[in-house]
């Protein structure tokens, strides 16, 4: 076998290894999406516009992708940063492919951990609103798809800022800048209700488009009609999202090489 | 130690700086591009900022030779075994580590070596087999012809003695399990070349001993040219064929640790008590010195103890002296 097919598998076998280690941390991912779903419950009296779901229900979706996009980017922004730190990332240098292994690894174990998030979340909230469409395999597929393109677009972008990032300290500027992305991602209100600069900024970023993606997934196909230009935008979704993903894995090996090179 | 030991290493640097080089080791004679130098530097400097760590380092390692690297903290040691291992870009200098540019080295090239890093703290929460057969699978596609693969992880682990803790997680190894760990990671690929960085630090007499006698085994039957730095001079004076000592980013001295302590070629310590005072001297003629002070004090001498200069004083006066600034050099000594 190729030697950097040998090292993709064991990155594989790494990413299974290390959320085994990290599977009891999966109750902290968990938490901040359970606290906002309990707070949307409440919100069952309002609607979206032109429908009857309750704009708690609608925004369930969003929050999961707010969620993927948090823990996946600052989780393995953190971790790039704490292990370059332990000696974790030398060792991985210092080992044939090891690099390779390495990033394969994280991003697994990172991706995986959203899942299980996603699930642990979606799963009882089904039971707990009544207008998520969890009963079709259709829906399961296009969640599928969406997060693993969602993951794609978004996951290199953390090695990159963890690459970037000397400092656990300086992130809490990274984390201001999601915040504010959150703001014009149209998480908690459809999109077409922000002014049209801010739909342009939420647009341009990967946030937005999961979300979207998502409540294509799981809510009423009628509720499309809450969306700018009345769709789902599949097509528009996989091209925005494919064009963060081939951009972070282009970028993200040079700066983790130059990260790597600096440090030793 | 006495002002005499100094100028005697002074005096005896003159002809024997080039002895070890022209020293014969197990493979030397090899045919071809394999039997140059497995590592080979030429003027190696290297700056951090405004510091200069290393101002022209001349090295040249044979295969099957294990040579000690010496030197105060501070002297690069470290710095100078991450260049070798391709961890660290240098400043300036020419440096062939097996027949490439560490700065180059392909992936197939670096599975040739093995690396025992200074003391770290990562996979903290990984078990101690886990850990090796995760990165022994690196290693797998790297065999061939006289390259048998990786080692076994459980035989590496029983063989640095931590059959016991296969299962445990690193965070919970003592500081000497990790090392002996470390060891075996650096060993697992089964290299030609293996770097050992302060391989023995926290370790107990019998975790040192069992280490000795590990690398004893690799530089006897598998041939393994090894690179290590220490602290220790008596473990590199059992280990090593050669010892460099690296003082003020060059190489201040080197040869076998007979040849260093021939530095003070003769030269002994007398300790003794005379009408209840006890001396000490240092001399070159100690049977003499001996002889002469029983025919003047007879029975006044008592507790006599005649000692020869080891390879601890040799270095301890060779770090003193630099550090006072009066030589900087060792090798371009005018006669």
């Amino acid at each position: 076998m190729n030697a950097r097919m040998v090292a993709v598998r064991a990155g594989l076998a790494r990413g299974r290894i290390e959320f085994r280690h990290n599977a009891g941390q999966v109750f902290g991912y968990v938490l901040f999406p359970v606290i906002a779903l309990a707070l949307l419950h409440f919100l069952s009296g309002t609607t979206v516009a032109g429908s009857g779901l309750s704009l708690g229900t609608w925004a369930i979706p969003g929050v999961l992708a707010m969620n993927i996009v948090f823990t996946g980017l600052m989780g393995l922004a953190m971790t790039l940063i704490m292990e370059r730190d332990d000696g974790t990332l030398l060792r991985a240098k210092a080992t044939p492919n090891g690099v390779l292994g390495y990033l394969v690894g994280k991003v697994a174990g990172q991706a995986a951990m959203s899942v299980a998030t996603l699930l642990i979340v979606l799963v009882p909230a089904g039971f707990l609103f009544d207008d998520l469409r969890l009963g079709a395999l259709s829906s399961w597929l296009t969640l599928a798809g969406v997060l693993a393109l969602g993951m794609a677009a978004t996951l290199p972008l953390g090695a990159i800022i963890g690459a970037l990032f000397t400092n656990p300290r300086d992130f809490r500027f990274v984390t201001l800048l999601l915040m504010g992305l959150v703001a014009v991602s149209g998480v908690f209100h459809p999109l077409a209700a922000l002014p049209a600069w801010g739909q342009w900024i939420g647009q341009a970023f990967p946030m937005y488009w999961i979300g979207l993606g998502m409540r294509s997934a799981i809510l009423p196909g009628e509720l499309s009609e809450a969306e700018i230009g009345a769709s789902w935008r599949h097509l528009e979704t996989v091209g925005v999202l494919g064009a963060w993903a081939v951009a972070g894995f282009v970028i993200a090996p040079i700066v983790l090489r130059r990260m790597a090179r600096r440090e030793s | 130690m006495s002002e005499e030991v100094s100028r005697g290493a002074t005096s005896g640097a003159s002809g024997e700086a080039s002895l070890g080089a022209a020293r014969e080791t197990a493979g030397g004679g090899e045919p071809g591009a394999a039997g140059g130098p497995v590592v080979e530097t030429r003027g190696l400097c290297m700056r951090y900022g405004g510091a200069e760590v290393l101002r022209g380092v001349d090295l040249s390692i044979r295969r099957g030779e294990v040579v000690a690297l010496l030197g105060p903290n501070g002297a690069g040691k470290t710095t100078t075994i991450e260049i070798l291992e391709g961890l660290r870009k240098r400043s300036a200098g020419h440096v062939r580590v097996l027949g490439a540019d560490p700065e180059h080295g392909d992936e197939a090239w670096r599975a040739r070596l093995g690396i025992v890093l200074q003391s770290w703290r990562d996979h903290r929460r990984w078990r101690v087999r886990e850990l090796l057969a995760y990165l022994a699978r690196h290693y797998t596609p790297y065999t061939g012809p006289g390259r048998p693969g990786p080692h076994d992880p459980d035989e590496l682990i029983a063989r640095v003695g931590l059959t016991g803790q296969a299962n445990t997680a690193l965070a919970k190894l003592s500081g000497g399990q990790r090392r002996r760990l470390d060891v075996a990671i650096g060993l697992v690929g089964r290299p030609e070349l293996l770097f050992l960085d302060e391989p023995t630090v926290g370790f107990d007499p019998q975790a040192r001993r069992e280490f000795h006698d590990l690398v004893c085994g690799l530089r006897d039957q598998e041939d393994t040219t090894i690179v290590l730095t220490t602290h220790d001079l008596d473990e590199a004076e059992k280990l090593a064929h050669r010892i460099l000592i690296l003082l003020g980013g060059r190489i201040a001295i080197e040869g076998t640790a007979a040849e260093l302590a021939a530095r003070v070629a003769g030269r002994s310590e007398v300790r003794f008590t005379c009408d209840g005072r006890s001396h000490a001297h240092t001399v070159e003629d100690a049977t003499g010195y001996v002889r002469e002070l029983f025919a003047r004090h007879g029975e006044a001498v008592s507790d006599l103890e005649v000692r020869r200069a080891r390879l601890e004083d040799v270095y301890l006066t060779m770090v003193r002296e630099f550090e006072s600034g009066r030589r900087t050099s060792w090798t371009d000594v005018s006669p």
